[in-house]
């Protein structure tokens, strides 16, 4: 005979406690990868956008609410702080490469930066978007964990912020070759920065596909864009949103 | 490895420290990231005490971003009503930043000797 009161008073004790939220975080993200390896590391079969699919699910089939669920997964959250300050490391091994060339891609990246902010906000308030989400698609192109700290920064939502970096990501890795083909680029210097500092970590591990090179060249679009953006956001930002009457 | 994750942690310490005492517009990780890196630099066997936790800590960095991707669904209503601005948005940035980028970096290239390989050749296609 199987005790299903029994069970139902082991679900409320199991999903009281932290293990519940951060198990589930484990196994989804398990799961999402052994999905993504089998697509052949398709740029459409993202792990994080597969494991956040899951959880969502199961926490609105089982009425677990985020806050229950967060304080499991809180674990997992707060290693995003180290991981920033771990980028430092692949950061300074793109040094010397920047000393080579640095004026023309220190121009470049302030070329795409500027270019991601100003445009990003720009649309969104021109299609209507209410100042909370201007303030939170700002930084959409810089890596998710500096995008969600200048976002909270900006006064944004920062797990808004977060899916519209992942959005960002996969589309840039999607859309890249078509834009390049279009603009006429040649080489992978050029084709590598624009998806760094475009589609930060999703679009570095697209180059990375294709070349070490061009791969080399996104990380550190990737790395210079997300200090790049901390830095001008909170100026640019507000100045855009008052130039808007926002 | 508990080693450099003790100095990860410290870095980011001393970057939450200089925003909180100083006003600093950039996050705290993101300050202690930029220390990070002018000690790396100043010091290069650092790497050697570093590079563990670093490397340990950016292998699965997709995972870390899995439970503020779920506060998604908690707001839905923040978004609620934007989703047409957010999308047009996303697309249009996206596609002119990758643009931008490279035809700058492009247009350096032009002006330099291609054989250095910082734009001139290399025909990888994305």
């Amino acid at each position: 005979m199987f005790d299903f009161a029994g069970l139902t008073h082991f679900w409320v004790y199991l999903s009281a406690s932290p293990l519940l939220g951060l198990t589930l975080t484990l196994c989804a993200y398990l799961f999402a990868q052994w999905v993504y390896a089998k697509s052949g590391m398709s740029s459409l079969a993202n792990p994080v956008m597969i494991a956040v699919a899951i959880i969502a699910l199961v926490l609105l089939a089982s009425g677990m609410s985020y806050q229950r669920y967060f304080a499991g997964a809180q674990f997992v959250h707060f290693l995003l702080g180290p991981a920033t300050v771990a980028l430092a490391v692949p950061l300074s091994r793109q040094v010397p490469r920047l000393r080579r060339s640095l004026v023309p891609l220190l121009c470049a990246l302030l070329a795409g930066s500027v270019t991601a902010i100003v445009s990003a906000v720009s649309v969104a308030v021109l299609f209507g978007a209410s100042v909370q989400v201007a303030r939170s698609i700002a930084p959409k192109s810089a890596t998710t964990p500096i995008a969600m700290a200048v976002s909270e920064h900006l006064g944004g939502v920062p797990a808004l912020t977060a899916a519209m970096v992942i959005c960002t990501g996969i589309l840039g890795g999607v859309v890249a070759r078509y834009v390049m083909d279009f603009c006429r680029i040649q080489g992978d210097a050029a084709r590598g920065l624009a998806l760094g500092v475009a589609a930060h970590g999703i679009g570095t591990a697209r180059a990375f596909q294709i070349s070490p090179e061009m791969g080399a060249y996104a990380g550190l679009g990737m790395g210079l864009n997300g200090v790049l953006t901390a830095l001008i956001a909170p100026w640019l930002v507000p100045a855009l949103l008052h130039w808007f009457g926002r | 490895m508990l080693l450099s994750f003790a100095v990860l942690l410290l870095f980011q310490c001393l970057g939450e420290g200089l925003v909180f005492l100083f006003g600093f517009p950039v996050p705290g990780p993101v300050t202690g990231m930029l220390l990070l890196l002018a000690a790396l630099l100043a010091f290069p066997r650092l790497h050697q005490v570093v590079e563990a936790g670093a490397n340990e800590l950016l292998r699965h960095l997709s995972l870390l971003f899995v439970p503020a991707g779920v506060g998604i669904i908690t707001t839905a209503a923040a978004g609620s009503g934007n989703w047409l601005a957010i999308v047009a948005g996303v697309i249009a940035s996206t596609v002119l930043t990758l643009a931008a980028t490279a035809l700058v970096l492009q247009a350096f290239g032009r002006r330099r000797d291609p054989a250095r390989g910082d734009g001139g050749h290399g025909g990888g296609r994305v």
